[in-house]
């Protein structure tokens, strides 16, 4: 068996799977039956200053979208941060920890944009026993409106700034997570860097409005009519957040600076490309939000498999993996020919591979072969664009195959089995020229 | 239990009224809103789908589906009326698994093809009935046209034309309009009397003038009906049946079996329909099927099917054959029928040869269902050309005769199903429309 224990910032869990501050982290209750059902951690909802709590909505507050059969691909909501007593979740806090020494409990954190607001706070939080702070510098409603969240979090110097108070006013581990509505994700985690934070977490939720109900023509969710956007989360995100991830690993400024992974994780499979990409662990929540606690285990057990397939011993095998093949299009190799190969025997026949190519791209796909519908990549016209495989309703039906040797039908040229990259190309106007002969 | 359940002979009353609601209910009940929700869902709006291929009407089944999908279920109801009219019924009675569904994708990839039969039906119920009418009358174009037989061709027909404007005249010998829908398919494939309230969607149209209990041959003529109105459309399906010869005998029991059918669809009360305690159908087609599963319904003890060819030349599809056998039917091949038993001019068991082997299962009713034919009796005064024994047609719907168009069971084209009537009459009705603006 791999040995899946994670070590993140000196944070200690059997797992590397968090859960998210998120509803599901917001009382003892929810988190004692999650690491119950097998989590490694959580990051406790967002505390707010003593006093009297934040308020919620009373009607609803997610929005979603679906895929076929109503599955849930993205959800968002316009929930706020805890709205229960600062001393209560502290209470909560401190007998889960004591309870669960072996797991992560960290909390995040949402004061006031004044150094006064967080001096006050770290102590309390310490004296859980917590293992670590996140700053929720995410959050983009609500919260926003009125100068924290994601208001923090688009001000490189404020992150920094809030940053540095909060390593200079408690000995605990300081994880900052970053919005991702912002243009560069670079700029915020190389503040956090500056500031001295341990580690990043990300991506928060997006910015949204998921639908609008054409009666009342108000965004939903709706209150009284009315709708607000929401922050963004689900399957829906991931290809976002890894990009994010990937990002700030391969940047030279922050490269080495720990992340913490979120967004759309559902899967050990999500987990494991969140992990190759620089993250040291994960967060999820709507995936639980959606089937429940137990679905840690499909994850622990199919991150364990497939560590043990390839020969992963531990996390730091797979931990940025990815990473160094992360380029810039640029640097991508234009001499790399693939053509898309239909294996007939798997093939249903939906002719939807003919239809994606024929209307919107190449024209590469027959439809009618000696008046039968067969399906058959045309070599001649075939960019290798790999439309007609994301189209295919059966997996692994059509396949890009690459030519090694010999002559691209498409182009009549030959094979050129050298790298070579658009910087060298001869159309473009800034390649670097060859030394004249 | 009925008082009659085991009474020898022929008998009504066999099961009690809880038994006739459960026997004759609903053979594949509606789906619900989510049940076509996620149906819908498995469909892959394949590109010159072989679904819609398979259609007799080509529907274009992955549109409509995709419009259930998107919470259109009248948008899709009117993608399947524009090519099919009768779409409510053919969702019902169409023999899907060897047409739309057996060519789904989804059967060649999982054995599991979406339930287009069931999809179509929950798009067609939901215009039915919200009473959406989608079609209206053209503009009066002055032309006439007689359709004789308000069956499934027939009314495709009159529909078309009506459509386009020309005034129709739609004459049937029976008491009601439906043909084979209303007299003929299995009552529980078409329950709460839909063929009704087809008929009656269909006719809601207005303007076609409808005259029953008007009979080809006998009230009305063809060369007269040729030489009155602007074109005549045929659809009068096949009327006679076939006989079984010398085997035949005329007693009590012995039924034509189209005819015991035609008499329970018009039954108000079941338990007034009488059956015999042990039956035996003869034949291999739908007519078998729908007449033994229903006497077994009727409470029948014991109901065999007897085919004369093996199993595999049967007309009524492998589904079909199924559905009997699960509902309690015993089906027989490769035995032909060699003489009704007799016993004081009551049936008591029909005889049967299996190569050089003689067989007798004993019976009280036996049901005759080996194929219909058409009178072409009716016919004769129009000469009509014939093909087969059915009138001949071209690929429009066009007899010899100029001026006289048919479609339906009773033209030498097409498999005797309700959905290869409607297409053939929509078809003429289009042809005869180009021919009338010309």
């Amino acid at each position: 068996m791999a040995d899946i224990r994670n070590d993140f910032v000196g944070i200690k869990s059997p797992n590397p799977f968090w859960l998210a501050s998120a509803p599901p982290t917001d009382k003892e209750y929810n988190v004692r039956r999650a690491f119950e059902a097998g989590w490694g951690g959580v990051v406790w909802k967002t505390l707010g200053e003593e006093g009297p709590p934040i308020v919620n909505v009373n009607g609803p507050r997610y929005g979603a979208i679906w895929g076929a059969d109503r599955r849930l691909l993205g959800l968002n909501n316009i929930e706020l941060i805890t709205d229960r007593d600062l001393h209560v979740n502290l209470r909560e806090m401190k007998v889960v920890k004591r309870d669960y020494p072996d797991r992560a409990v960290v909390a995040s954190i949402m004061v006031p944009c004044e150094e006064a607001a967080w001096k006050a706070i770290l102590p309390l939080v310490e004296e859980t026993g917590a293992d670590g702070i996140e700053l929720n510098f995410g959050c983009p409603h609500g919260m926003s409106e009125r100068g924290m969240g994601s208001a923090v979090g688009q001000v490189p110097e404020y992150i920094e700034m809030v940053a540095r108070w909060c390593k200079a006013n408690t000995r605990m581990p300081v994880i900052v997570k970053l919005t991702p509505n912002i243009t560069d994700i670079r700029y915020p985690a190389r503040a956090a860097k500056a500031g001295g934070a341990d580690a990043v977490s990300l991506i928060n939720t997006i910015s949204s409005i998921t639908a609008v109900d054409l009666d009342s023509f108000a965004p939903e969710p709706t209150i009284d009519g009315k709708g607000s956007h929401g922050g963004y989360c689900g399957p829906a995100v991931k290809p976002i957040a890894l990009n994010m991830v990937a990002d700030i690993a391969r940047d030279p400024e922050t490269a080495g600076l720990p992340i913490s992974g979120i967004g759309g994780v559902t899967t050990w499979r999500d987990a494991a490309e969140f992990l190759a990409l620089g993250a040291g662990n994960v967060q999820v929540c709507t995936a639980v939000m959606t089937y429940g606690f137990k679905i840690v285990e499909e994850m622990i057990a199919g991150l364990n498999n497939w560590m043990d397939e390839k020969g992963h011993a531990s996390l730091d095998d797979v931990i940025g993996r990815a990473v160094p093949n992360v380029t810039d299009w640029q640097y991508l190799n234009l001499n790399y020919v693939t053509k898309a190969k239909i294996n007939q025997d798997s093939c249903i026949k939906c002719g939807r591979c003919h239809i994606a190519c024929e209307d919107t791209s190449h024209q590469a796909i027959t439809h009618m072969v000696d008046g039968a519908r067969h399906f058959e990549v045309i070599d001649e016209e075939c960019v290798g664009c790999n439309l007609c495989v994301n189209v295919c309703p059966v997996e692994d039906c059509i396949t890009m195959v690459e030519l090694e040797s010999g002559t691209d039908p498409r182009t009549k040229k030959p094979i050129n089995p050298d790298y070579a990259n658009w910087t060298t190309h001869p159309n473009n106007p800034g390649a670097a020229k060859e030394a004249a002969e | 239990m009925g008082d009659n359940k085991l009474k020898p002979g022929i008998a009504a009353g066999r099961l009690t009224a809880e038994d006739y609601r459960a026997n004759f209910s609903d053979l594949h009940p509606p789906l619900d809103r989510h049940e076509a929700a996620v149906e819908a869902d498995r469909c892959y709006f394949c590109h010159d789908a072989p679904c819609m291929t398979a259609c007799p009407t080509s529907i274009d089944i992955p549109m409509f589906i995709r419009q259930i999908s998107t919470g259109n279920p009248l948008g899709a109801a009117k993608s399947i009326f524009d090519q099919n009219i009768l779409g409510g019924m053919c969702a019902r009675v169409c023999p899907t698994e060897t047409l739309c569904e057996e060519v789904c994708v989804r059967e060649t990839a999982e054995g599991k093809p979406v339930k287009i039969g069931q999809l179509q039906r929950f798009a067609t119920d939901s215009a039915m009935n919200a009473g959406k009418q989608f079609y209206e009358r053209g503009a009066d174009t002055g032309k006439r046209v007689a359709v004789v037989g308000a069956g499934p061709a027939g009314l495709a027909c009159a529909h078309r034309l009506t459509m386009h404007g020309h005034s129709v005249t739609l004459l049937d010998a029976r008491p009601k309009a439906g043909g084979l829908n209303e007299y003929g398919i299995a009552s529980y494939k078409t329950v709460n009397g839909f063929a009704q309230t087809e008929v009656d969607y269909i006719l809601s149209i207005g303007g076609i003038s409808c005259e029953y209990g008007k009979k080809l041959g006998s009230d009305i003529r063809l060369a007269d009906l040729a030489s009155d109105y602007d074109a005549v459309f045929v659809g009068i399906g096949l009327a006679g049946v076939n006989a079984l010869g010398d085997a035949d005998a005329a007693a009590t029991g012995s039924e034509d079996a189209v005819e015991w059918i035609s008499e329970l669809r018009q039954a108000r009360d079941l338990a007034k329909v009488p059956v015999g305690r042990r039956v035996v159908v003869i034949g291999g087609g739908m007519t078998a099927i729908d007449a033994a599963t229903q006497s077994k319904a009727l409470g029948a003890d014991e109901v065999t099917i007897v085919y004369r060819g093996p199993r595999e030349r049967m007309k009524a599809s492998e589904y079909e054959q199924e559905l009997a056998q699960t509902r309690g039917v015993t089906i027989r091949y490769e035995m032909s029928p060699k003489k009704i038993v007799t016993t004081g001019g009551a049936v008591t068991a029909v005889e049967f040869a299996r190569g050089n082997e003689e067989i007798s299962i004993p019976c009280d009713q036996v049901m005759k269902a080996i194929g219909q034919t058409l009178d072409i009796s009716v016919l004769a005064d129009a000469k009509l050309k014939l093909d087969k024994g059915r009138i001949a047609i071209d690929g429009e719907g066009r007899t010899s005769v100029a001026g006289i168009w048919a479609g339906g069971d009773c033209v030498n084209q097409g498999d005797d199903l309700t959905v290869t009537a409607t297409a053939q009459g929509r078809d003429a009705a289009e042809s005869i429309h180009a021919a009338l603006g010309s």
